[in-house]
């Protein structure tokens, strides 16, 4: 019985840790949402984009590690400075939802970039963090726990705590809450709406780095990226798509749920639900909660 | 309501005409070529078709979904079950057949479009994406418990006449395509149209004025799924000639979206446009590879600049046309007709409209 429970528990905080990676790939979303009420698609091609460039900067031209990142960092602001001037300025006034297929082509950019720079094999990131368990959790408490999942916990946490305390108490963060509200009335009121964009661009690219060094150093730089950020979206559903919170609330959930489920019904139809199981999960509070847990009540004027 | 079924004008039977004599009489006689066939004409008219299956959704019931490659799997299953299992449908039966089962699929993912739109829908329209997907690779009852992951498509038999040749199954191909899309353009333009439109443009008007959206939406849900699932058979069983689900991932749904965009949202034309740019822009790509550059370049590279042009593009249109190519070439028609500038600015009716 201990036995079980102490399994269980070792599954649960391993889906909860591992759900703190897709809440970093979640949070790139809604940094962009909440200041620009635009749906980011490309955010999955910004992860692969970016870490596949750091990694490039390091094994292909042996640049150290930390001027890498730097590097990888700087790329991510000329690419939100190149799409604030050339897709969304020129889409200021379009519809929703061509500004979202917008950003899907934004993204076939990005990846189809990426991959002609620095090829299509899968690249090994070593971090100097081991993805095994770590000793002394293991000896003391009986879970088996990646050092990776925490350092990716920890990283996440410190981000979070940043932005949020960026979005709260700095005259930045009241600016990108106002372009948020009204961005018409934000200009008018001399809120320089480019450099807001353009910061919201780039911190949203430098988390995408972030996101993507911690995916890349467990599965690899690979194309898969793309696919495994897709995932980033029921988090929002569940979370709501202009929380901050409400990201981490939302990867935490999608963590445990498919980890919990993949080990105790997978097994019953043949195992691989993770695929699918959070979408569905995404769907059920479609229908309950709209607006996810922390989200702002949708409000459509006719 | 009872739905409306529109006559066709004068203009619409000339174009016909002139369809019909290029594609039957014109194209077997001039192209020899197997490859033309098994390489483009048939992916091409495939594609078409469920492209309109996604301009049914997408362009005239302006719901976003990105699941189309699902529902083509789940037709593509669905026939090959069928003629294994219940042989005496026949070929034509089995395809209207799995095009319903996919349809049934589409009432049921296509539920959650009446509570949420937009990029939420999309999400729950990728659940049947993978759902579907994974569905058929974990019960090996789909596959007829097939351990190898891919099967053979059977032979293609109609009346007891086997359709085997390139040229027949493009006959095929062309045959199923005609009368579905002529039955699209007729939906399109009758009641049920004008109700799928009516829900783009402004719902809640809709709703106010007497359009059931339980009704329209559920109704272009299912259509949709329809026509993909009828496509997803014929991609199956005329172009792959093998079943495997890995065919039907989630990169085939964003080419069809491509398709549906890049064409033009809410026309029929701009479904075969786009899946012909789609599918001949890579060919074109290639043959420049090959004899302008003598294979200098890595065929990596090529499918990379691929994708960096068809998202460039996708950006392109969205700013400067995103009514598509279908728009394009209306406009580049008219200006022949009457010689008036281009009126290319249609950034203000797109507002409107999506």
């Amino acid at each position: 019985m201990v036995d079980e429970l102490l399994f269980f528990m070792e599954v649960l905080v391993g889906g909860l840790l591992a759900g703190t990676m897709y809440s970093l790939v979640a949070l790139g979303f809604v940094l962009i949402f909440k200041a620009s009420a635009t749906f980011n698609f490309s955010q999955g091609a910004m992860v692969f984009f970016s870490v596949l460039a750091f990694v490039g900067f390091m094994q292909d031209f042996n640049i150290p590690f930390v001027l890498a990142f730097i590097l990888a960092a700087l790329l991510m602001v000329v690419v939100g400075l190149c799409t604030e001037r050339f897709v969304l300025r020129p889409l200021m006034n379009a519809s929703e939802d061509t500004v979202l297929m917008a950003t899907i082509g934004l993204g076939y950019v990005l990846e189809g970039l990426a991959q002609a720079a620095w090829g299509v094999e899968v690249r090994r990131l070593d971090l100097g963090i081991g993805d095994f368990p770590v000793p002394w959790i293991a000896d003391n408490l009986k879970l088996f726990i990646s050092a990776l999942d925490i350092t990716a916990g920890v990283v996440a946490a410190i981000m979070i705590i940043g932005l949020f305390l960026l979005f709260k108490y700095t005259k930045i963060g009241l600016g990108l809450r106002a372009v948020a509200d009204d961005a018409g009335a934000a200009s008018s009121i001399g809120i320089p709406l480019k450099h807001i964009m353009l910061l919201v661009w780039s911190a949203a690219g430098v988390v995408a780095l972030v996101a993507g060094c911690m995916w890349g150093a467990r599965a690899g730089v690979q194309f898969a990226l793309v696919d495994l950020a897709l995932k980033a979206l029921p988090v929002l559903i569940i979370g709501g798509f202009s929380s901050i919170p409400g990201a981490i609330i939302g990867g935490l959930i999608i963590g445990a749920v498919e980890k919990v489920l993949e080990v105790y019904i997978g097994p019953f139809f043949g195992g691989a639900i993770e695929g699918w199981a959070p979408y569905v999960l995404a769907i059920f509070f479609l229908l309950y909660r709209p607006e996810g847990l922390f989200g702002e009540k949708i409000i459509r004027r006719v | 309501m009872k739905p409306v079924f529109m006559t066709y004008t004068k203009k619409d039977l000339i174009n016909l005409a002139i369809c019909m004599i290029l594609s039957v009489l014109v194209i077997p006689t001039f192209i020899t070529t197997e490859y033309w066939y098994t390489s483009i004409l048939i992916p091409w008219l495939c594609l078409a078709l469920a492209t309109i299956g996604q301009q049914i959704v997408m362009g005239y019931t302006g719901q976003l979904a990105l699941g189309a490659a699902g529902f083509m799997a789940a037709g593509a299953f669905a026939m090959f079950n069928l003629i294994l299992r219940v042989p005496d449908l026949g070929f034509v039966g089995s395809l209207i057949v799995s095009g319903l089962i996919a349809a049934a699929f589409g009432i049921l993912f296509g539920l959650p479009s009446l509570k949420v739109r937009g990029i939420y829908l999309m999400v729950a329209t990728l659940a049947s994406q993978f759902f579907i997907i994974w569905m058929i690779d974990k019960f090996g009852w789909f596959k007829n418990y097939d351990s190898s992951g891919i099967i053979t498509a059977q032979d293609i038999v109609i009346l007891g006449k086997p359709f085997t040749t390139p040229l027949a199954m493009y006959f095929v191909c062309l045959a199923v395509t005609t009368v579905l899309t002529l039955l699209a353009m007729n939906m399109a333009r009758g009641s049920t149209g004008r109700n799928w439109m009516a829900v783009r443009d402004m719902d809640i008007a809709a709703e106010s004025m007497g359009v059931s959206l339980l009704r329209t939406k559920v109704q272009a849900f299912a259509i949709s799924a329809f026509y993909c699932g009828v496509a997803g058979a014929l991609f199956a069983f005329c172009y792959l000639k093998s079943l495997e689900p890995v065919a039907f991932d989630i990169k085939l749904s964003f080419k069809i979206l491509f398709m549906c965009i890049l064409g033009g949202l809410g026309t029929i034309n701009g479904a075969f446009i786009g899946a012909a740019f789609i599918l001949l822009f890579p060919v074109l790509l290639n043959a420049i590879g090959n004899n302008v550059f003598h294979g200098a370049i890595d065929a990596t590279i090529i499918s990379s600049i691929e994708q960096v042009i068809f998202g460039g593009l996708m950006i392109i249109f969205m700013i400067y046309e995103p009514l598509g190519m279908a728009k394009l070439w209306e406009n580049i028609k008219q200006k022949w007709k009457t010689k008036i500038p281009l009126s290319t600015n249609l950034k203000s009716s797109l507002s409107k409209k999506t």
